[in-house]
């Protein structure tokens, strides 16, 4: 897919973000709509995966760590055919295979069962370890939220990744600087961010998270680093994409009213 | 004449390393103490060394299953279920991950290093979590035929295993059977049931018993959960009541499980050998087993106290 067609998709997963959350009236809107770009550039261009055949020994894994915002990995699988578009509007209800957080074995295309937050890159290293012990050339990718990267098992991680220089494995922080209680700041600082990840021996490359020219090229230069693991830091607009949802704490975890709907759903329509 | 349980996971991984190749084992800096070094002597390359971060052994476990392989992650008890017990709920038990944590120093006998290391809980919360097998080998022997069922079956295992020599009470060579409990010495008047290096102790009781006149079966439930409640329950029914005895608090472990299979099938007796809801200390292994009452001498007075409570 082309740059301007993922950046139309995108908004499309935005679209389903906001109708499945609303319809399930509950559900992280937030923190999907800022990495709906990111997560729309892997599945439409940066990640080697065939929808027909979700355990294809050679793909590319997918590992979302920040687990709530299944919403928009959901929307991703559904647009790039791993079952029904249709099956998304039962997000969160009773017997759906889309449960509230990610579940292995449960969706056509989820890797790993997730949710709880900090634990995403540990399995993001396992996957990618077998990789190298296997002599399989398939990349592991692990989307990660700032606030998360306050829990300490992300930095067991990333010092393992170091050790084992995991250069198969792709790490992105969605950088909306915003989590459940407000500004990741004032919440427990997460601040230097690259200087972290820098001194755990990854290599950092820092871009902009919602236009998808610069997203696909961060890929690709973290594809052609071969010493160790990359992370790529995007920079991010929680809510990006409705108006009032943008760099606003309050629509963390929480959906539309009716009212609210009818505003997203016309402003997002304008931009597929 | 006792083995040391660890020695003989030792064993078995050297022999896993050789036979079966999806065969990962992980350690978190305690490779020479659960002797999954001798693993690593064999097949370095499929050895992970993860520091002390047991939490993110824990999520590579799930990794690594998740990419075909059969994982062995191992510490002690206390930081291989406590320190990292979510990892586990989420990362190993809820998606069914092919992955096995087996942690030695497991009770009191750990000894010395006090209660920061001795793992008195670890049966009750691993056994809490869906999904999860909980198995607790009698002897060495036990140790090494669980090692390799545990490789065979698919799916999550805890297994727990003992720092000192235990001494032996199974037939080196016998085949381990997941979720089968074996009837070591029959008897009419009461059960003991034990689990770990309790098991040899619940069959020195029996002989003091028999000295006394009473008759005790004796059985080895080295698999905890699924616990074998059929076996459990034709003991009793015919005896008309029990002793459980683990090396673990009877809070969630070996005699919960017994006591809520009872309630389910077979209401009797049930007196509880093991740590009365408390914390170990240190000193050396004989002396806390005698002070915190996990004896042959305190099996026979909890059967003792199991008969008098008969109808």
């Amino acid at each position: 897919m082309k740059a301007e067609e993922i950046q139309r998709m995108a908004n499309r997963l935005r679209l389903h973000v906001i109708e499945m959350t609303t319809a399930a009236n509950s559900g992280h809107p937030g923190g999907s709509l800022s990495s709906a770009d990111i997560v729309a550039s892997l599945y439409f261009s940066v990640m080697r995966h065939d929808p027909k055949d979700p355990q294809w020994e050679d793909r590319d894994r997918f590992v979302l760590s920040k687990g709530h915002v299944a919403p928009v990995l959901y929307a991703a699988l559904a647009e790039a055919g791993y079952f029904p578009v249709d099956d998304l509007i039962t997000l969160r209800k009773l017997g759906s295979k889309l449960q509230g957080h990610p579940v292995r074995g449960k969706v056509p295309g989820v890797e790993m069962s997730t949710g709880s937050l900090g634990q995403g890159l540990s399995m993001a290293c396992g996957i990618a370890l077998a990789g190298k012990m296997d002599a399989k050339d398939y990349r592991t990718y692990c989307l990660l939220g700032d606030g998360e990267l306050q829990s300490g098992q992300n930095w067991e991680a990333a010092m393992f990744a170091s050790k084992y220089e995991l250069n198969n494995l792709i790490a992105i922080v969605d950088r909306n600087h915003l989590q459940i209680c407000g500004d990741t700041e004032k919440v427990m600082a997460v601040d230097p961010l690259a200087d972290k990840w820098l001194s755990f021996g990854w290599n950092v490359i820092e871009s902009d998270g919602h236009d998808v020219n610069k997203i696909l090229a961060a890929f690709e230069d973290a594809k052609s680093f071969k010493e160790g693991p990359t992370v790529i830091i995007f920079e991010t607009v929680k809510g990006k994409g409705v108006s009032f949802m943008e760099n606003n704490a309050g629509f963390h975890g929480k959906a539309c009213n009716k009212d609210e709907y009818a505003k997203a759903v016309s402003e997002l329509k304008e931009l597929i | 004449m006792g083995l040391a349980q660890r020695n003989y996971y030792g064993k078995a991984l050297a022999e896993l390393a050789k036979t079966r190749k999806d065969v990962v084992v992980m350690d978190a800096d305690l490779a020479g103490s659960t002797k999954t070094s001798d693993f690593e002597k064999v097949a370095p390359e499929r050895f992970v060394e993860v520091g002390i971060a047991e939490q993110n052994m824990i999520g590579i476990a799930s990794g690594l299953a998740a990419s075909g392989k059969t994982v062995f992650a191992s510490t002690f008890a206390v930081f291989a279920t406590g320190r990292c017990w979510e990892q586990i709920r989420l990362a190993v038990a809820y998606p069914k991950q092919n992955v096995k944590i087996v942690s030695t120093h497991c009770g009191i006998s750990v000894g010395e290093d006090g209660a920061s290391h001795q793992g008195l809980e670890d049966i009750s919360i691993m056994r809490s979590i869906p999904n999860m097998v909980v198995i607790s080998p009698a002897d060495a022997y036990e140790a090494y035929a669980a090692t390799m069922a545990i490789a065979d079956y698919d799916g999550p295992c805890y297994m727990r295993l003992g720092r000192a020599d235990f001494p032996i009470v199974t037939k080196e060579g016998a085949k381990f059977q997941i979720g089968k409990a074996k009837v070591l010495r029959k008897g009419e008047d009461v059960t003991l049931i034990g689990t770990g290096q309790m098991v040899s102790a619940c069959l020195e009781a029996a002989k003091t018993l028999e000295s006394k006149g009473i008759d005790a079966e004796v059985i080895n439930v080295s698999t905890i959960k699924p616990l074998d409640a059929k076996c459990i329950i034709k003991s009793i029914s015919k005896t008309g009541c029990a002793v459980t005895a683990e090396e673990h608090s009877i809070i969630g472990g070996l005699g919960s499980a017994v006591a809520e299979a009872l309630a389910d099938g077979c209401p009797a007796p049930l007196e509880r050998v093991g740590t009365k809801d408390t914390f170990g200390e240190s000193g050396k292994a004989e002396l806390l087993m005698e002070k915190y009452g996990l004896t042959a001498k305190d099996i026979v007075k909890a059967a003792k106290k199991s008969i008098s409570r008969k109808k």
